[in-house]
């Protein structure tokens, strides 16, 4: 069959100076499984979140099966039949898994009717899970087909998969996209949002490529190479080049050593990271690759001093500044101003803490010092962080880190949510740390980023630090960090 | 900020009294006979001043520094009213045996008892939290009325007076009692309060504690990740400082005021002690000022049941109204405040 | 109080545990049903005075049940304006319910002094008569135990009903989603912020009934502040009976049964100071507060400001 049930033309999106989407065009055709293929940051999400309804576009438009018109919220995406599967878990962890897909579905409480509903769709989708287990305590990949289920009783036949097989293993991700399969078979529509190449070619129809707001290509899979889909989705063939790091030779003082640290996972059970031995010298850019949940999160946090190793010593020669991820619940204090976040970020050993007093002015004068050097767009020290925008409260942050005058910085994510320039800024003043002899460790989502910026690179992956060889390609990389390591790791 | 508070005071102040007075008119007293007697009972002359409303903001001052304290960590001691009987106890107990020191020792012994005995009654709430998790705004809650069957057992029981007719104490020693502002009943105690208040804002504003009280109830997560503070330690000191002015509130009550343990010492000084502190924004200052304030009305209160046959109860009415109208009021501007478009943020898709 | 009658001292006992129970069983059941949508109602304690004088008032001038239907519509006002600050301007849930409670004090107290003078209503209040189980009345222990005034059994009948609700609708399941989660019910399609109020409005007519049984099922009369904290108790209850409504029952027959051992060592001749059995129900919900807390996970989205 090839009529569309799913159309979006010339959209649009920018995010203040960031161009996300450039008039993207789209078509997903009944009964297909179509990849929608891009790098981080490529607009793909943001192309399917604008099908669903949670984002609005500055321009395009939308035909559903015929039906003109963009949604304005995802209840209206929903009642015209999409569904979306998203990376992070929508369900409510307290209810049963059956509750979670009677809520979805507005159906029926009365438990006989219930039960025999969604054991229905269950058979029929050909995915199995108990409905009276509480969906909290289920696993990734469970949790995962509870939402398809979830999208399916909310009578969803366009699906859409964002970025499914990212914490599933191998096994788990081969069974999700046989179901995919299944369900276009079955007659749904199923766009997989993913960028990994394998899953296009084997599991796809069809396969549109976006890089950096724009489509690159759009096509039969069958037609397709991984050649083709990496020249599409990074402008030429540098996916098997080797990577170049800036490298610094010497024999410069450790400032961290970590020495067979085991760490339990935040929040839940069971071990995050696993004997992990590492040293970090002065001037090093110790850049860790990895997908999250991987165990980097727990493994920064402690050389941080934020969390407690299970087993195994941290070692950290002088003071560590940490930058989390989360500015605004863990870096900043929103409604306080500028200079209490100072004061908060840089703690005792500051220049205006006199034993028990604090000299307010000083921090201020100091305050404003810092907003000056680095640039950020604030009326005053007096202003609210809270009302910073995303790029000047991290660089808020980034610079009350350094104000400790740290030996050692360790950072996640620095450059999230930042514009090209901010990101640059931020990534310039940790560069400059280095030069100081300063050791940083760092972590970020966007692998290009660290690659960019490190000195050295190490992949975190199923707990495990892996050394990176010297002539490693990205392709390598990205297939260590998903836990694929290569026949001559140690 | 300041001066938005005190806007914002002053209309939560007129809309509580605005409320009293329309809860009299509906319930059929003279809304207008009652005012003129709250006012007059606050105000209307020097002993009313002196031996009326100051003397009853000295606890609502006390009691408002210590939640001031325990609030600017978001630790919500509502006990207070159980840690000043506990305080009034001690300083009875103790001031019925001092008959024989100098009031130089027996004055800061009975505050030095007072203010043990109001740390103690909030001890327990604490460890609560600490070790179990139990919300302190339920446990503190819940030991006010301990504490007041406590005092009713000691004053029908140990502590009752001698001839055993009254459930009352005997009157404490003379040199334990607080010497008065000649030809008032103005006792050294609105000193202290004053001390305490100018002593609690240096804190505030110009220490490193009274700025980890600030970060953690302000963004605990913050303040443990990026501050290294110790948040359950901040919140702990917190409230046992908030159970010792509680305590210290109710040991001065006896000795500059009651001379004696009875039941119903405090009107309520524990709960007033709350709209006080929030009134004020927290603010030490502010607080000797709301304190002043509702010190009148409590007054106010006393006269009105005397002139106007209106249950001093009634005052709660206001008190109450003036807590819901800040709160409203610091809401609604902070969701107006939310709702102003970041530059380069995307707003929450959900 | 309305004395045990000429019964054995463990008839009696019983008899007084359920009575006593009551009040914190009706506001406790209420108070469950508002925490799981995902409110807390300190002004819960309001709503029950504000209920118990409602109540004298009504039962005055029409009769009990008139007194039973103006105590619910009180606590469900009061429990109204607490909730329209809490759910739509999210005000800060434990301060604006402790305002709540001292506006309702001041009211109830002035509003009672006004209507009944110094002297009070007195006794002279129509009561709720207990009521005998048909066929149950005549047995030894149970049936004294069992003759209890009406209020008492729509409380017990009370417990299954709502856990139907909770349980098996879809109206409580919205319920129960808004108190984990709200911002992901809300994605779900529920309507958060209506369920919250309606839930809230429904403890405080609780609430209110529960005043009432004080008033015209026990003391026969209204006192100023006579409610004494039970509707904190209730608060305490609904963690100890981890907001569940089989779980409240016991705890508020537990409760009921420590504030009875008072009448029991009377009937007994004890001399234990009569200050020490009213100690004894809060004592002894902090201490059972501190053995479950830990264990027991309150609905997530419980008090949040979101």
């Amino acid at each position: 069959m090839s009529e569309s049930v799913l159309e979006l033309c010339g959209i649009t999106k920018h995010y203040g100076p960031v161009r996300a989407l450039r008039g993207a065009d789209f078509m997903l055709r009944a009964g297909e499984v179509h990849a929608l293929l891009g790098e981080n940051g490529a607009g793909k999400s943001t192309l399917m979140q604008i099908a669903y309804g949670l984002i609005r576009p500055d321009s395009g438009t939308m035909v559903v099966r015929g039906r003109p018109g963009l949604p304005r919220s995802p209840r209206q995406a929903r009642m015209r039949g999409i569904g979306m599967v998203h990376q992070h878990f929508t369900g409510i962890a307290a209810l049963t898994v059956a509750e979670n897909i009677a809520l979805s579905a507005g159906s029926e409480m009365r438990p006989g009717v219930l039960r025999a509903r969604v054991e229905q769709l269950m058979t029929r989708v050909g995915l199995a899970i108990d409905p009276a287990e509480r969906a909290g305590d289920l696993t990734a990949a469970l949790k995962q087909r509870l939402e398809i289920l979830k999208a399916l009783a909310g009578d969803a036949t366009i699906l859409l998969l964002d970025e499914p097989t990212g914490v599933l293993a191998p096994s788990e991700a081969k069974e999700l996209l046989a179901l995919a399969r299944r369900l276009a078979a079955g007659g749904s529509s199923v766009v997989l949002i993913t960028h990994r190449l394998e899953e296009a070619l084997t599991a796809a129809d069809r396969v549109t490529v976006l890089r950096a707001g724009r489509v690159t290509l759009t096509g039969a899979a069958a037609d397709q190479s991984a050649a083709s889909l990496t020249t599409a989705m990074l402008g030429s063939a540098l996916e098997s080049a080797p990577v170049r790091l800036r490298r610094e030779a010497g024999d410069r003082p450790v400032r961290v050593r970590c020495i067979a640290l085991d760490m339990l996972r935040e929040g839940s059970h069971g071990l995050a990271l696993r004997d992990a031995n590492l040293t970090v010298q002065a001037g090093e850019i110790l850049g860790l690759a990895a997908i999250e949940g991987n165990g980097q999160r727990e493994l920064l946090r402690a050389i941080a001093g934020v969390l407690r190793p299970l087993r195994g010593r941290v070692e950290c020669d002088g003071p560590v500044a940490f930058i989390p991820e989360d500015r605004t619940t863990e870096g900043l204090i929103p409604q306080l101003d500028m200079t209490h976040n100072v004061v908060l970020g840089v703690g005792r050993v500051a220049a205006w803490v006199h034993g028990w007093r604090l000299d307010w002015d000083s921090a201020r004068e100091r305050t404003g010092a810092l907003i000056r050097e680095f640039g950020i767009r604030a009326s005053s020290p007096d202003a609210a962080a809270g009302g910073l925008s995303g790029g000047n409260q991290q660089k808020l942050v980034v610079a009350r880190a350094l104000e400790r005058l740290p030996r050692v910085v360790v950072a996640e994510n620095p450059a999230r949510g930042l514009d090209v320039q901010a990101s640059r800024v931020v990534w310039e003043r940790l560069q400059a740390a280095a030069a100081n002899d300063v050791a940083l460790i760092v972590h970020s989502t966007d692998l290009d980023e660290i690659l960019e910026w490190s000195t050295r690179i190490l992949v975190v992956a199923k707990g495990r630090l892996l050394h990176v060889p010297a002539d490693s390609s990205r392709g390598q990389i990205g297939a260590m960090m998903l836990g694929e390591i290569p026949a001559d790791a140690p | 900020m300041m001066r938005s508070g005190m806007v914002v005071g002053a209309a939560a102040l007129l809309v509580g009294i605005g409320a009293l007075a329309l809860g009299l008119q509906l319930s059929g007293y003279d809304a207008g006979l009652a005012l003129a007697a709250l006012v007059r009972g606050a105000v209307g002359s020097w002993y009313a001043i002196s031996s009326a409303t100051l003397v009853r903001a000295v606890p609502l001052i006390l009691i408002g520094l210590g939640i001031a304290i325990a609030f600017r960590a978001n630790a919500l001691n509502i006990g207070a009213e159980g840690q000043f009987y506990a305080g009034a106890i001690a300083a009875a107990w103790i001031g019925l045996h001092l008959g024989g020191w100098h009031p130089a020792a027996a004055i800061p012994a009975v505050w030095a008892a007072a203010a043990a005995a109001g740390t103690l009654w909030i001890v327990l709430p604490v460890w609560l939290k600490r070790q179990f998790g139990v919300l302190e705004v339920i446990s503190t809650l819940l030991l006010n009325f301990v504490a007041e069957s406590l005092v009713s057992w000691m004053v029908q029981g140990p502590l009752q007076e001698a001839s055993r007719i009254y459930p009352q104490s005997d009157p404490i020693a003379e040199t334990a009692r607080l010497p008065l502002l000649p030809g008032t009943r103005l006792h050294l105690g609105f000193l202290l309060a004053l001390a305490a208040a100018l002593i609690i804002q240096y804190v505030f504003r110009r220490t490193v504690w009274g700025f980890e009280l600030l970060a953690t109830g302000s963004g605990p997560k913050a303040a443990q990740v990026s501050g290294r503070i110790n948040v359950n330690r901040v919140a702990t000191f917190a409230l046992l400082w908030s159970g010792l002015f509680a305590g210290l509130a109710g040991g001065i009550e006896v000795g500059g005021v009651s001379y004696a343990l009875f039941q119903n010492l405090s009107p309520g000084y524990g709960f007033s002690g709350i709209a006080v502190a929030l009134l004020a924004r927290l603010e030490p200052l502010g607080i000797v000022l709301t304190g002043v304030l509702f010190g009148g009305l409590e007054a106010g209160g006393a006269a009105m049941q005397r002139d106007a046959g209106v249950p001093s109860v009634a005052v709660y009415v206001v008190e109450g109204v003036v807590i819901l109208v800040v709160l409203l009021a610091e809401a609604v501007t902070r969701q107006v405040r939310t709702t102003v478009a970041l530059p380069d943020a995307e707003a929450d898709p959900t | 109080m309305i004395a045990a009658m000429d019964l054995d001292p463990l008839t009696g006992f019983l008899a007084a545990s359920l009575r006593v129970a009551t009040p914190l069983l009706l506001a406790g059941i209420g108070e469950t049903v508002t925490e799981r949508s995902g409110i807390i109602n300190l002004g819960l304690e309001g709503a029950m005075l504000a209920g118990a004088l409602a109540s004298a008032i009504g039962a005055s001038a029409y009769g009990p049940w008139a007194g039973v239907a103006s105590a619910m519509a009180a606590g469900a006002l009061v429990a109204a304006g607490f909730a329209a600050c809490v759910v739509f301007v999210r005000v800060n849930q434990i301060v604006a319910g402790t305002a709540v409670t001292l506006v309702c004090i001041g009211l109830t107290g002035t509003i009672y002094r006004r209507a009944y003078g110094a002297a009070g209503v007195g006794l002279s209040l129509p009561t709720l008569t207990p009521i005998s189980v048909p066929g149950l009345g005549n047995l030894p222990v149970v049936g004294p135990v069992l003759t209890q005034p009406a209020l008492t059994y729509v409380a017990v009948g009370l417990v299954p009903l709502v856990w139907w609700g909770l349980y098996r609708t879809r109206w409580g399941l919205g319920l129960r989603a808004s108190g984990e989660a709200g911002p992901l019910a809300r994605a779900a399609g529920v309507r958060v912020r209506s369920l919250r109020f309606w839930a809230t409005v429904f403890g405080g007519a609780m609430g209110g009934l529960a005043g009432a049984t004080l008033v015209l099922a026990q003391v026969g009369t209204f006192a100023e502040k006579m409610t004494a904290g039970r509707g904190y108790i209730a608060i305490a209850i609904v963690v100890l009976g981890r907001w569940h409504p089989g779980g409240v029952a016991l705890a508020a027959l537990l409760f009921g049964a420590a504030t009875a051992l008072q009448f029991l060592f009377q009937s007994l001749r004890l001399t234990v100071p009569y200050q020490f059995f009213l100690m004894l129900p809060y004592l002894l919900t902090l201490l059972a507060l501190a053995g479950v807390v830990g264990r027991v996970r309150a609905p997530a989205a419980l008090a949040a400001e979101e």
